[in-house]
């Protein structure tokens, strides 16, 4: 067995609205920051898990597809990093 | 035989489930039971309401997590054996999750918690769930929520509107929910999830009767 951190990065799908990126985006501007063109938010989950090598990339998927993410209106990604 | 008895479920975090229960036995005189959500034996119950509240606290997403209760996995039998299941608000949250509706529940449009008395049109008379006068029936209920617009691609839209399976579209929406949509089905009709509270709107003291009808449907057979 290995330990392993990862990070999976969950998403809005580009064609779900996103009204809390949006109010962020509004706020930003009141920094005096000028030119963001988008803004929109993200969850980013950290797991430390320990697994067989063989089985770690099948038990991220099964996790993000099953319940990190909704797949309906988001898209994920995620980054392995054997410790 | 025993008297027909609907389970109101009960997540951590439900909120609603004793109005579900004080509308069905107060005003209609039905028999309700309250299941605990780690409870996977749903024989003594004729159909089951999912109420309203926060389930999990809304971890990750609303109805993310209530899906992997036992009792959820043991809904899949109950519903294919035909017999009813309601979801309003986070029961309607809990459903999609779980995949027994398409499509997903996300935050309203305008970021604020609404809660309001709405008009809806009611669009099928699949599961004999709305009582269906006319082709332009309306009804009014309250709804109560942050995550209530209704989310789906193009292609499950089309299913939705060619099998007849939206229930309730808002007059005026609320919340920015694709095409309207305040309530659907699935394709055998027995199971209606909505955002809008029928449990409140059982009494003429609180301010209206039209969730009386949906309600009483939940003893047919």
């Amino acid at each position: 067995m290995d330990q392993f951190e990862v990070k999976v990065f969950v998403r809005l799908r580009p064609s779900v609205l996103d009204p809390a990126g949006e109010a962020i985006k509004s706020a930003s501007s009141k920094l005096g920051v000028a030119g963001i063109k988008s803004l929109r938010i993200g969850k980013m989950i950290e797991v430390k898990i320990e697994s067989h090598e063989e089985d770690i990339k099948e038990n991220i998927e099964l996790l993000c597809d099953r319940l990190f993410a909704n797949t309906v209106i988001e898209d994920y990604e995620y980054s392995i990093n054997k410790l | 035989m025993a008297s027909f008895t609907v389970g109101i479920v009960v997540f951590p975090g439900s909120n609603c489930d004793r109005d579900v229960s004080w509308a069905l036995e107060g005003c209609l005189d039905i028999k309700t039971k309250f299941l605990w959500h780690e409870s996977s034996d749903l024989n003594d119950v004729d159909s089951i309401v999912l109420p309203g509240g926060f389930s999990y606290g809304d971890y990750l997403r609303c109805g993310a997590i209530a899906r992997f209760s036992p009792l959820i996995t043991s809904l899949h039998d109950f519903v294919k054996s035909g017999r009813r299941v309601l979801g309003i608000c986070n029961g309607f949250q809990i459903l999609t999750e779980s995949g027994f509706l398409p499509g997903a529940l996300v935050a309203n449009k305008n970021l604020n918690f609404i809660c309001d008395d709405v008009d809806l049109n009611v669009i099928t008379s699949k599961g004999g769930w709305f009582q269906k006068l006319n082709e332009t029936q309306n009804i009014k209920l309250p709804i109560a929520h942050g995550e209530g617009r209704y989310h789906c691609d193009q292609d499950t839209l089309k299913k939705l509107t060619d099998n007849d399976l939206i229930a309730l579209k808002y007059k005026t929406n609320p919340n920015g929910s694709t095409s309207d949509i305040a309530g659907i089905t699935n394709e055998k009709g027995n199971v209606l999830g909505l955002m809008p509270h029928p449990e409140r709107a059982c009494d003429e003291s609180i301010g209206g009767i039209d969730g009386l009808y949906t309600l009483r449907s939940l003893i047919t057979q």
